[in-house]
């Protein structure tokens, strides 16, 4: 096998009928570039079907932080070929690429063919027929690991950990099974290695923010391995999080599923609702007696809670709701991901009702962004919305610890016995003291009709101004800090961006720098409340906007139209999903915007 | 005992508010209010210690009627914020106050969960079988010919029965009061409060407004001629087959509330780090 390709990343997908066992192939094959050091992610791809339908498992590695997938692959890997031509845009091949697959279950695709990937047999069924026991998934990974370099005993390392449970005779079978694809990779075509320490995008700098914080440098052993549900439940109960209440969907399960256990260690508890509406229901009770609650659900449960999510605003209780955003309208495309619940979560409530919006930017900041959310949420006693993705959701990669940001929940409560207590009191910051239920004296109703300061339920237009006037100036005054979008590099472009897109913008951005072209990266984290003067400062001197997306419509650029005075040119530029926002295709945008 | 004096024990009147009711003249919601705060005086709860949640519609207007702690929330979900609340504060006494559309219509799926869930909670439910904030449209309960501008000449539909649903989803306690009977209805309730999980009192309510007739129901109620039975099927057949006006408890059982440990677990946040690292 020749090496005389290095690259800064390598892509490489695994892909299978249900059952075939790819993602776990994918995950041993993530934690062994663990192991050994590198950085990687696994995005998750499958068709619709509960067991039985095609799945891939689409994994990038490089020796810097890794936030989004190339614009393409460089290895693909068939343990069978059934239904795996539905993947074709979503795993793209060129002449440069190596696609592998066993003879036995016939020839690879056609659309996958005709790209000029260049194949090469091997016999998955006969090898795992010699090693009783053996399943084919692990030639598949023993084969991906020797392909791309990665060291024989950190395969070892994580098999053997990680089979322990099957017991000794499955463990020595699947072992040798990886270790006979491992050997296997040496007849392969060649696939180019990872270069030295070099970030994806040739001169790609270490981004900001909560996710690299201890930076690329931080040692191996310290690194995490996440996704980002279990990040966003992490941040959850960082926050402060002690009680939650949700309703399974996809792909927001794995957020409840990690905060089940995790709860009731910090003194905490999570309910299963029948429902979205008593989810959201629960978690406003829940919160109204003084535990800091959340919920987390996707679009369609979204939609269901917007009635309930209107009376905490109203009543103002505090509550955080984590949409995980999938394919929409309606059912859509529940296991694939897309970024198009901006509306909703900026606008989707009847009434004037303000609202806080926060978007992690990676899926290390899945972990800070929903703790600031807690903070924001308890801290203005209001409604907090973290819009995730499936992308950020269900992707697994390696990360750097992101650093606690040190805000958890402070609700401003009135000292005990307060005479003649105002539950809604009209405020200097619009924030007024919440009494909590069993504190003698200052006893309330906390009430979604309109209210006087008392919480007595008033149509009186006065009594409606004020209070209006009251959530909207606890919103609008709050100082957000710094925290309220990363912005990095220099130049008269500028790309705005949020949530999943960011990685692949960073990467664009950083391959027009390579070229000597200079743009700037401005990622909202805070979508709402807008913060003009704030966003002014950092589009200072730029001459075009090109606002990136993934949804159908433009809801962001709508959004930042609306409420901004952008400088000079702006440009939307978006598809819906479930295509990842590649870094090619933003890379593009900026060299032809630049050079016309 | 040399402790300093004993405190007199509350009153009723200390569980109500200043705040003047917007029901009709003559509703039994009225009576229901005060049946409220004589059970938690009999109890010797105090005001702070109560938390009082309802959903849409006048029986839902009572939490600010009382000096308790309360929840006045969205249409039909009195029972969830009710769970959740609870389920956080355990330590907390909560009274879910809702009616017949609130709370078998548009709230009837938490119902039916609520019951199974078995919280411990006190669910009561104004009866009028009528929607009367909205002025006058059938509800669930309401008999199938009951003429009305939104139904002309009836619904022809067989009314709800929620007593034997709630047996059936699995509620802890069931009874049946009356509005007419202050007195009558407090214990009931009290008992309810008292009797650990989900307690479900259905309350006789008259809406003399838009269900005149309804005044004939003070004729009408009776004491259950037998007492409350701890056997859910023969609970349910006496249910089935009385009129619907017969008044006690008539179910008790001794299902374990649903109470997650809150509170227990005592390690800290970054403990739980140890699972993604590496």
């Amino acid at each position: 096998m020749s090496r005389d390709k290095e690259k800064a990343s390598i892509s490489l997908a695994i892909t299978g009928s249900g059952g075939a066992g790819v993602m776990t192939a994918g995950n041993l094959l993530l934690e062994v570039a663990a192991q050994a050091g590198w950085y990687g992610l696994m995005v998750r791809s499958s068709g619709p079907q509960i067991r039985g339908g095609e799945a891939a498992a689409l994994l990038r590695f490089s020796h810097a932080p890794v936030e989004c997938l190339d614009d393409r692959f460089d290895v693909l890997i068939g343990i069978d070929w059934q239904n795996i031509h539905r993947f074709a845009d979503e795993i793209p091949l060129d002449a440069a690429s190596v696609m592998l697959g066993d003879p036995e279950q016939g020839e690879p695709p056609e659309v996958f063919v005709k790209r000029g990937a260049h194949y090469a047999p091997l016999a998955f069924k006969q090898m795992v027929k010699a090693l009783p026991g053996s399943w084919p998934n692990m030639i598949a990974l023993g084969l991906a690991a020797g392909l791309v370099g990665l060291p024989a005993d950190s395969m070892k390392a994580v098999l053997q950990k990680s089979l322990k449970k099957g017991g000794g005779e499955k463990m020595a079978a699947n072992l040798a099974a990886a270790e006979a694809g491992y050997a296997a990779a040496a007849t392969m075509p060649a696939v180019p290695r990872l270069a030295g320490h070099v970030a994806p995008g040739a001169s790609q700098k270490s981004a900001p923010g909560a996710s690299q914080k201890s930076g690329p440098g931080a040692g191996r052993d310290a690194r995490w391995l996440i996704t980002g549900n279990q990040a966003a439940g992490y941040g959850a109960v960082r926050g402060g999080v002690r009680f939650v209440a949700a309703y399974p969907i996809t792909p927001a399960t794995e957020v409840l599923e990690w905060l089940a256990p995790a709860l009731p260690k910090v003194g905490g508890a999570l309910v299963q609702a029948e429902d979205e509406l008593a989810s959201i229901n629960m978690i406003i009770g829940a919160s109204y007696g003084g535990v800091p609650s959340l919920t987390a659900t996707s679009g369609p449960g979204l939609s269901l809670m917007t009635e309930a999510l209107g009376l905490a605003v109203a009543a103002e209780v505090p509550i955080v709701v984590i949409d995980v955003m999938r394919g929409g309208p309606s059912t859509g495309i529940p296991a694939k991901s897309e970024q198009s619940d901006v509306n909703i979560a900026l606008n989707g409530l009847h009434g004037d009702a303000p609202r806080v919006v926060v978007a992690p930017n990676s899926i290390a900041d899945c972990v800070a962004a929903t703790q600031w959310a807690v903070h924001l949420a308890e801290a203005m006693q209001t409604p907090a919305i973290v819009l995730s993705d499936q992308y950020f959701g269900q992707t697994r990669a390696v990360v750097d610890p992101p650093a606690d940001i040190g805000l958890t929940s402070e609700r401003l409560k009135p000292s005990a016995g307060a005479e003649g207590y105002k539950r809604y009191a009209i405020t200097e910051s619009g924030i007024s003291p919440m009494a909590i239920p069993g504190t003698p004296g200052t006893a309330y109703t906390a009430d979604g009709l309109e209210h006087n300061d008392r919480g007595l339920p008033s149509s009186q237009s006065a009594d409606h101004t004020r209070q209006l006037d009251k959530r909207a100036k606890k919103l609008s005054d709050f100082d957000y800090g710094a925290r309220w979008a990363d912005f990095e590099g220099e130049g008269e472009l500028a790309v705005i961006t949020f949530g999943s897109c960011t990685g692949a913008a960073r990467e664009a951005i950083a391959r027009a720098a390579a070229e000597g072209i200079k743009a700037r990266l401005v990622s909202l984290r805070l979508l709402s409340p807008p913060q003009p003067g704030r966003l002014a400062a950092a589009l200072a001197g730029a001459k075009r906007v090109l606002v990136v997306e993934q949804n159908h419509t433009g809801q962001l650029y709508r959004y930042l139209r609306a409420e901004y005075d952008l400088p000079g040119e702006v440009k939307s530029f978006r598809h819906p999903g479930p295509l990842p926002m590649r870094p090619d295709e933003i890379h593009q945008q900026i060299t032809a915007w630049s050079c016309s | 005992m040399n402790s300093p004096a004993v405190a007199a024990p509350i009153t009723a009147q200390a569980f109500k508010s200043d705040y003047k009711p917007i029901w009709c003249p003559g509703c039994g919601d009225y009576s229901v209010l005060s049946s409220f705060t004589k059970a938690f005086a009999k109890l010797d709860l105090r005001p702070e210690n109560v938390a009082v949640v309802s959903g849409i519609g006048c029986s839902s207007r009572i939490p600010a009627y009382t000096n308790c702690y309360g929840f006045h929330g969205v249409h039909g979900r009195s029972l969830a914020a009710a769970s959740g609340l609870k389920l956080a504060r355990p330590d907390l006494t909560v009274v879910v106050a809702s009616g017949d559309g609130d709370g078998y219509s548009i709230g009837g799926n938490h119902f039916l969960h609520a019951c199974r869930r078995n919280v411990d909670l006190t669910y009561v439910v104004m009866d009028n079988h009528v929607y009367g904030m909205t002025k006058g449209q059938p509800s669930p309960t309401t008999e199938p010919d009951w003429d009305s501008k939104l139904s002309p000449g009836g619904t022809g539909l067989r009314t709800f029965h929620p007593l034997v649903i709630a047996l059936a989803a699995g509620a802890n306690f069931v009874a049946r009061a009356f509005a007419g009977d202050p007195n009558g209805t407090a214990d009931i309730i009290a008992d309810a409060i008292r009797t650990p999980g989900f307690s479900f009192v259905e309350i006789l309510s008259p809406c003399i407004t838009f269900r005149p007739e309804q005044r004939e129901w003070k004729q009408m109620v009776r004491q259950a001629p037998v007492t409350s039975t701890d056997d859910a099927a023969r609970a349910a057949r006496r249910i089935m087959t009385d009129d619907g006006f017969n008044i006690g408890v008539l179910y008790k059982g001794g299902r374990k509330p649903y109470q997650p440990p809150i509170g227990k677990g005592k390690k800290r946040p970054s403990d739980l780090e140890a699972e993604f690292t590496l």
